[in-house]
């Protein structure tokens, strides 16, 4: 029997939809989540089969959005945070970093805060400068909180069921432009472990490090340098904190080249902690120095071919590929 | 009290948003505009109302539903349409589009896409405006979803207890996105809030132009003499969907199709036709209107692309 396939999306509502019917502690509030099924329609349905008291739809107020998750996950409640667009996770900021990350160890390793923040990121979809941001580094970087990145919707599923289960902050990034795509999706229970990276593609001539959109991007870009005659091994690392740095360390042992392909502005985000990990301790094998792939130093423009250019695409990674495999 | 040549200029203010967002929407199906915009077809009275209230030399606020405000405040339709359609030319060349429209000159200081931020930006406007000593006011234009963030709270309070020359008008167009008023707010009228900070709350019939005037207008005048700020709320409708991704599953065909009975424009076309104005005379602004906004269309289409090296140079300073 062929395998079943569902959309990104459906996989994250199924993770919804089955950690809600198995545990009654797990409820979901933001805006528009209800009768309107969220900005991108991932909680459509979950109204009618919840109601409106699990699934809770609030004025515009992230502050207390967030707020309201963090006092009800101390009283031992799962609340499932949507922020509508990823550039709005500035509004609640204080929250999620002053106090969602650091309530348990200020109080001395006492309170547990179960919350996933889930939040639509990333560019190309023409929605300039306010709602085509990626942040997730700013949010890495903050011990206390867990910042999870999947890139099918495999993966979108079985880690959103362990952070829901997971007794920490999660920012559960899901990126807009793979919300429509579909992969294999068994319908039997499974969970993905936070912070286990996978090799999406087998290769020996280099390894490219991603996660999120740029997980797919390269696995095209893959696919075309395997035209040319190179073998390129896809680490798609998954969860940026924890971080599985095994997983890219053994790759690299391998190959003995590195690109890191992330779409953020190329200065000071994830990305460069991964190659900083690379230089650190897989330094002896490299052949090349570690290869950055980061987007442009600017907002996100409007004008779509501007637009395009600011994050690294397919041919910009078979580029930078080629500048890696000659160097 | 307003001649009625300036009631004319109220009426194809009104004509040239509509005219323009109507154009705008057909680009976007045609797909020579993209990513999402927010129309504020049925709210016409509201910016045009507040916007006759000011000085060519005053200054207004935007929100994510801008094409209207901007219009009201005397923009170029040109240099707007440009930007929708992500050209060099466009106010903002080409890299904020819709959400992000800015018509410094004119005085706007500025659409913006997160919901409630450009509350405290006016308040810092009118702080300058009163540093300044230049004795002009800010209009700022937010929405009944705005007006639950925390921004509007803390840019309220500040303005009051400041006493700055700012203006604050809720556009109560009933919902934010999906949620309706009457679940997002404890109280029956916005305005009410006004109490709590100390400043004068007055609530208006949005779909009639001339009470949006006349209300902004005693608004402004308060705020330009030095008393503070006040809170205006008026009552609208959007006709289409929040975005151009709404399915319009949480209000009735009934309600949007009573609220379209009330047409800000078809009522103030009637009002103008009942003071003895020639239909004539109405159906040449409607020409005209059209042929602006058929010109802005093709000044847009034929206008360059932006680049990225320009733009590049456009991060900072
Ligand atoms: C801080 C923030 N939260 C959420 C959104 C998503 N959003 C965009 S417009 C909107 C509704 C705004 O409602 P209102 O202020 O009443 O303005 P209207 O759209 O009705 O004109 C929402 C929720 C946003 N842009 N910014
Ligand atoms: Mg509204």
């Amino acid at each position: 029997m062929p395998e079943r396939e569902i959309t990104y999306a459906e996989a994250i509502r199924e993770a919804l939809r089955e950690e809600m019917r198995k545990d009654p502690s797990v409820f979901l509030i933001g805006e528009d989540i209800g009768v309107y099924g969220g900005a991108f329609g991932v909680t459509q349905g979950l109204l009618e089969e919840f109601g409106a008291e699990r699934v809770i739809d609030t004025p515009i107020s992230e502050t207390a959005i967030v707020g309201a998750a963090i006092g009800a996950a101390l009283l031992g409640m799962r609340p499932v945070a949507e922020i509508m667009f990823f550039d709005f996770m500035t509004l609640c900021a204080d929250q999620i970093v002053n106090q969602a990350a650091k309530i348990r160890f200020m109080f001395g390793g006492k309170a547990k805060v179960s919350i996933v923040f889930r939040s639509p990121a990333g560019s190309g979809t023409g929605a300039a400068g306010h709602h085509s941001g990626s942040l997730e580094s700013w949010f890495a970087q903050i011990p206390g909180l867990r910042v999870v990145a999947p890139a099918t919707p495999y993966d979108a599923k079985g880690l959103l069921k362990s952070a829901i289960r997971d007794d920490n902050p999660v920012i559960f990034m899901e990126h807009k432009l793979l919300y429509r795509v579909k992969g294999p999706v068994p319908e039997e229970e499974y969970t993905i472990p936070l912070g286990v990276g996978e090799v999406k593609r087998k290769g020996k001539d280099l390894t490219i490090v991603a996660y999120s959109i740029t997980v797919r991007r390269s696995l095209e870009a893959a696919e075309l340098l395997a035209r040319e005659g190179i073998e390129a091994e896809v680490v798609d690392i998954r969860t940026l904190r924890p971080l599985d740095e095994e997983i890219i360390l053994s790759s690299v042992r391998k190959t003995n080249r590195a690109l890191v392909v992330y779409e953020p502005p190329r200065f000071g985000s994830f990305g460069a902690e991964i190659a900083a990990l690379i230089a650190e301790k897989a330094f002896d094998y490299l052949d090349a120095p570690v290869m950055r792939l980061g987007g442009l130093e600017m907002p996100p423009p409007y004008n779509p071919n501007l637009e395009r250019r600011i994050a690294p695409q397919v041919e910009d990674i078979v580029k930078a590929s080629w500048e890696l495999l000659q160097s | 009290m307003l001649l009625q040549e300036d009631k004319l200029k109220m009426y194809f203010t009104m004509l040239l948003i509509r005219r323009f967002e109507e154009r705008a929407e057909e680009l976007y199906m045609a797909g020579k505009i993209w990513g999402t915009f927010h129309l504020y077809i049925g709210e016409e009275a509201v910016a045009t109302g507040a916007c006759f209230a000011l000085r060519p030399e005053d200054y207004i606020t935007s929100t994510h539903r801008g094409h209207g405000h901007c219009i009201a405040k005397g923009a170029d339709v040109k240099k707007m349409m440009a930007e929708l359609m992500g050209k060099a030319t466009g106010y903002c060349y080409g890299l904020g589009g819709s959400m992000h429209i800015a018509d410094l000159e004119g005085g706007n200081l500025g659409a913006t896409g997160i919901v409630g931020s450009a509350i405290p930006i006016a308040v810092g406007a009118a702080l300058a405006c009163k540093l300044q000593k230049n004795n002009r006011v800010v209009l700022c234009f937010f929405g009944d979803g705005a007006a639950n963030t925390g921004a509007f709270h803390e840019a309220v309070n500040m303005a009051a207890v400041f006493k700055l020359p700012v203006v604050f008008l809720c556009e109560n167009n009933l919902y934010a996105m999906s949620f309706p008023v009457q679940k997002a707010f404890a109280i029956p009228d916005i305005a009410e809030r006004a109490k709590g900070y100390g400043i004068p709350g007055i609530t208006v019939d949005g779909m009639d132009v001339l009470a949006v005037y006349e209300a902004t207008k005693e608004a402004v005048e308060l705020a330009r003499s030095g008393f503070g700020p006040t809170l205006v709320e008026a009552r609208t409708y959007r006709f289409r969907g929040h975005s151009k991704s709404d399915k319009g599953v949480y209000r009735t065909k009934e309600e949007v199709h009573m609220w379209m009975e009330r047409c800000p424009i078809k009522r103030f076309r009637a009002h103008l036709l009942a003071e003895g104005v020639p239909e004539a005379t109405l159906k040449d602004l409607e020409k005209k209107a059209e042929d602006l906004i058929e010109e802005a269309v093709r000044f847009a289409a034929e206008s360059p692309e932006p680049d990225l090296e320009k733009a590049r140079g456009m991060v900072y300073a």
